[in-house]
């Protein structure tokens, strides 16, 4: 065991100060640490991509991180980009399109999704399945999930705005 | 799948970082954007006493153009070469490599100095620090230095980087205006490691070649300069002749080895086949 560590970052709007042993990993921290369990751990090796989360902005791995690396960061994972519905019309696509089965891959193909569409509003399927290539669905869903990607894209592009999905009429 | 206890020191400057790694008798890794050596503590390939973190070192920053040479910091990221304007516009090769290395999620974190310091044979980066000519400045005890790509990649993941040296930068050539570049490569899968890839930088005039600069990855334990290929094609009209030439000195520059999956002949073939898209290419833009 080494020593640990303060370590001062801001997880989904709030900052916040805890003590981590160096080797953790931000994915471990997250889930561990602050009960964020939305951030898969799968492989732990930057190969699947079930555990991205968004720093300063943009998709990362939370595997290939370290907590103490993260300081200063701030930090989105699928609950904040969840409560902040700045994901609602990605999440109900997938949910019309049948865009998941097990699920496990699901936290990081939003972010995935949500990081593509920041960059390139209207991809074509060939760059969002560039954009998805670190991203495994074991279940192997990934028609469904590069439909409903195309889906959220033109209807952003259009500028419709998705109920939430709790919203959602029974 | 966790990495073993480590020490950590996140230094503020390119002294310290060294002192640090001093203090740790051998036992300690430098460590950026971490894409590469996380994964290799989490499977206990390595497992140094201390890590010192780079990250957060301003001096090891900055894209800027100054007499005639791009100046990369070495914590550029992945991701600026893929949109950074001023990469666009003096480094070209390194944007057309961009797309492919890794995943986006990858390009967001690595940086080119870590890609271009682990020397990966089959990495696109170091490869085109030899397409380019690119200098590595490295900060060690006795100060700075900067060694040319030529001399930098010594052998597999060895480079002229000495224990607790430090890659401060790359710098890199300006694209001139009779610049023709191009790369591509050839993987099983999007973002896999490429069974071989190939950058190139022609200096042309009309249709004759003045200098040409070849560099292939994932052909050897080092990324490779095709000399043999650019001595066919210096002096040469880039023609359909000319680039068959080039093709078969090209089996002059390359010794890959079996491996189970790769034969060293279809490495080789594949090579060959990819050199001859990439000049067809360059001639039918110009």
């Amino acid at each position: 065991m080494s020593a640990t560590l303060p370590v001062t970052l801001t997880v989904n709007g709030e900052t916040l100060t805890r003590l981590v042993e160096p080797r953790e990993t931000l994915a471990d921290f997250l889930r561990r640490d602050l009960g964020l369990t939305g951030t898969h751990a799968g492989c732990e090796m930057g190969v699947c991509g079930a555990c991205l989360v968004m720093l300063d902005g943009l998709p990362v791995h939370a595997c290939l991180t370290f907590a103490v690396q993260a300081a200063g960061t701030e930090i989105a994972t699928v609950e904040g980009l969840t409560e902040s519905t700045v994901i609602a019309d990605l999440q109900r696509a997938f949910h019309e399109r049948n865009a998941l089965q097990c699920g496990f891959c699901t936290p990081g193909m939003l972010i995935a999704a949500q990081g593509l569409l920041a960059r390139l509003p209207l991809p074509s399927r060939a760059e969002i399945r560039d954009a998805l290539s670190g991203n495994y669905c074991r279940c192997t869903g990934y028609e469904a999930i590069v439909d409903a990607i195309e889906t959220v894209a033109r209807r952003r592009a259009a500028g419709e705005t998705a109920p939430r999905f709790a919203e959602e009429p029974a | 799948m966790k990495a073993r206890a480590f020490d950590y020191a996140r230094p503020a400057s390119i002294a310290k970082a060294l002192a640090a790694f001093a203090e740790a008798d051998g036992d300690a890794s430098y460590i950026a954007g971490g894409q590469s050596l996380v994964p290799a503590l989490a499977l206990r390939l390595q497992a140094p006493a201390r890590l010192v973190d780079i990250g957060h070192i301003a001096e090891l920053r900055g894209i800027a153009v100054e007499a005639g040479w791009l100046r990369l910091g070495a914590l550029t990221r992945h991701v600026d070469a893929h949109d950074h304007p001023l990469i666009a516009a003096h480094a070209p090769l390194l944007a057309l490599a961009a797309p492919h290395v890794a995943h986006p999620a990858i390009r967001n974190r690595g940086t080119l100095g870590g890609s271009v310091a682990l020397a990966d044979p089959a990495s696109e980066f170091p490869a085109m620090m030899l397409a380019m000519g690119a200098e590595m400045e490295i900060a060690g005890p006795d100060g700075t230095r900067r060694v040319p790509a030529d001399a930098f990649f010594v052998d597999l993941y060895q480079t002229a980087l000495e224990p607790g040296e430090l890659l401060v930068a790359l710098h890199i050539p300006v694209a001139r205006p009779e610049h023709r570049c191009a790369f591509d490569e050839i993987a099983r899968r999007r973002g896999d490691y490429a069974l071989v890839g190939c950058g190139i930088r022609l200096a042309m005039s009309g249709d004759v070649v003045e200098e040409a600069r070849i560099a292939l990855l994932s052909v050897g334990p080092t990324p490779v300069r095709a000399h043999a290929a650019e001595a066919t094609l210096t002096g040469a009209t880039l023609d359909p002749d000319a680039i068959r030439h080039a093709q078969a000195a090209l089996m002059d520059d390359l010794d890959p080895v079996d491996t189970p999956e790769v034969p060293a002949a279809m490495r080789r073939h594949l090579a060959r086949v990819l050199l001859g898209r990439l000049l067809a290419q360059i001639a039918e833009a110009a």
